[in-house]
């Protein structure tokens, strides 16, 4: 096995990690702030790519702008589904079965909303051609879509990481997540806040796909759901409620997709499946994840 | 007390907890520059009738009117940037949080550029807080987390703290510190209501207070009449 072979599958691991990271962080924060796996959270994946699609056939724009445009509408669908579908049963105080089952219903939701309106064939997204450059270094070929992923990914998660960690919105999104009420005291208007998590991880996602479709260009309504499954194994195994979990979490099972089908190519066809066993071996051994201590931040 | 403004009102308040009724029409009245003491074994609904202030319980019914406006129907957030605030039963810390962040996360509502001399003063009151000021509040002692609690209330700038319960589970050495500070606060022209099971030394430093029975209240007076009360002696100064 030589080297260079190595390289490649590392670059090609990171560069699927980087997609499931962003999508992984999504359920993480919207777990930290209102203890809610929010299932429909892949499909929030599908909607984004769905309309840097339209911004890109339709309306022609250039490629930073679809991208950051769809990522802020797709920031607001997120916001929209807070409000319609899990923002009333939690004023009513539901269960959290409840609202788990309310999340599944919003995942099946947008995606028959999308097969009726735009039907269920997939369609060819309009790579922007600057993305099908490939360099080649030695023996290791790295295309236009994988650099910028992983150059996105990674300028994603640092304003992430500032937005948490260092300003006062992020103070109190981590204080909602060990104590809501306390958090209220302080003056925090919480509603905002948890519309402000639906935002940024909703828009995180539409970055996500946008990405995701770049380097496997056919988009359907039912795209969302395995890196959507698979980015939701990806906060389990990080530690759910921890961003830097949720991250780590997310490069590690694209690395590990990668190498399952590039070194035991047997397994191959088994990739989803043994990824799976991650979730439950995690679930088994240590529920809380990587970094999910009690004590760690919960966002 | 007549003469003085009264701050903040509670008319006839009710709260409850699906079938359990835990306040049962409580009123009572808090003059600006006061100190004001709720006295009442466990279970008494204090610690509900503070929350129903602030909002924070889902049922309840009847006025608060504080600062001539009625704010019952406010969200907390709301309330607290009027200047009302609760210092919450079991401090209530931010476990995941410096020292600093909770104290900053107190000002959140504000965007002046006296942030920084508020933290000093929080910091000339309890000058542990300044030791430990990068250290996560989990890791803080019981009484250190009660100054953390109190200060970061502080950082609102609020006129009024209500305190549920300061002196609770600490050394008598701290809660003689506890009482001190409100001593302080009260010369800064703040205005306390005070719910605590020490009934001694809360009544010793209040002006008027009010004893609370299963969601009632039952006796009420100047706080050093009721120190003298035989059935207040009885039941609370033991
Ligand atoms: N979230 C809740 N759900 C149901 N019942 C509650 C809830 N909170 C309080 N209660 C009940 O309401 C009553 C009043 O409780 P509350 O905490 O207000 O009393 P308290 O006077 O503060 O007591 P303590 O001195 O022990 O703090 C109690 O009977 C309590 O069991
Ligand atoms: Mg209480």
């Amino acid at each position: 096995m030589d080297l260079s072979f190595i390289a490649q599958e590392i670059i090609n691991g990171i560069s699927l990690g980087a997609l499931y990271a962003l999508i992984a962080v999504g359920y993480t924060m919207v777990y930290g702030v209102i203890r809610l796996i929010n299932f429909a959270h892949g499909d929030i994946m599908m909607v984004g790519c769905f309309i840097a699609y339209f911004l890109l056939l339709k309306l022609k724009l250039p490629w930073p702008l679809a991208l950051i445009l769809s990522a802020i509408l797709t920031g607001f669908v997120g916001v929209l589904v807070d409000r319609i579908a899990y923002k009333p049963l939690r004023d009513r105080g539901a269960a959290r079965i409840i609202n788990l089952i309310t999340a599944v219903g919003v995942s099946f939701f947008l995606e028959s909303l999308f097969v009726v309106v735009l039907g269920g064939v997939p369609r060819a997204f309009p790579v922007p051609d600057i993305f099908n450059k490939e360099f080649c270094i030695g023996n290791v070929y790295i295309s236009m879509a994988t650099i910028a992923t992983i150059i996105i990914g990674l300028i994603c998660v640092s304003i992430l990481f500032y937005i948490v960690y260092k300003t006062k919105i992020g103070m109190a999104m981590r204080a909602i997540s060990v104590d809501f009420e306390t958090t209220k005291l302080m003056g925090v208007n919480v509603d905002r806040i948890i519309s402000f998590t639906f935002f940024l991880g909703s828009a995180l996602a539409a970055i996500s796909g946008f990405m995701w479709a770049i380097q496997f260009p056919s988009i359907d309504p039912y795209m969302g759901i395995i890196p959507g499954v698979k980015a939701f194994v990806a906060a389990v195994f990080g530690g759910i409620g921890s961003v830097i979990g949720a991250v780590v979490g997310g490069l590690i099972i694209g690395i590990l997709e990668i190498f399952i089908v590039g070194f035991l190519p047997d397994l191959a066809q088994y990739r989803d499946a043994l990824i799976f066993l991650i979730l439950i071996f995690t679930l088994l051994v240590k529920p809380t994840g990587l970094f999910g201590e009690k004590l760690e931040e919960k966002v | 007390m007549a003469e003085k403004e009264i701050l903040l009102n509670v008319e006839n308040l009710h709260v409850y907890y699906g079938v359990i009724h835990a306040v049962k029409g409580v009123s009572f009245k808090v003059p600006k520059g006061s100190i004001i003491t709720i006295i009442g074994a466990n279970g008494a609904g204090k610690t509900s009738t503070l929350k129903a202030i602030m909002n924070l319980v889902k049922q309840k019914k009847g006025k608060v009117i504080y600062n001539g406006e009625d704010i019952s129907k406010k969200g907390t957030h709301e309330i607290v940037a009027r200047g009302l605030t609760l210092v919450p039963e079991g401090r209530h810390v931010f476990p995941n949080l410096t020292v600093l962040e909770n104290l900053l996360l107190g000002a959140y509502l504000r965007n002046d550029k006296e942030i920084k001399k508020d933290l000093e003063f929080v910091y000339y009151l309890f000058p542990r807080l300044k030791e430990r000021k990068h250290q996560k509040a989990g890791t803080l002692s019981g009484g250190e987390q009660q100054m953390l609690a109190i200060g970061r209330a502080l950082m609102s700038r609020p006129d009024c703290i209500m305190m549920d319960e300061p002196s609770l589970g600490l050394a008598p050495i701290i809660v003689k510190q506890i009482f001190d500070i409100i001593l302080k606060l009260r010369e800064e022209g703040k205005t306390i209501l005070l719910v605590e099971q020490n009934a001694f030394q809360a009544l010793k430093i209040s002006d008027y207070a009010y004893v609370m029975e299963t969601g009632k209240i039952v006796l009420e007076g100047k706080a050093k009449d009721l120190l003298n009360d035989e059935r207040v002696k009885e039941a609370y100064l033991g």
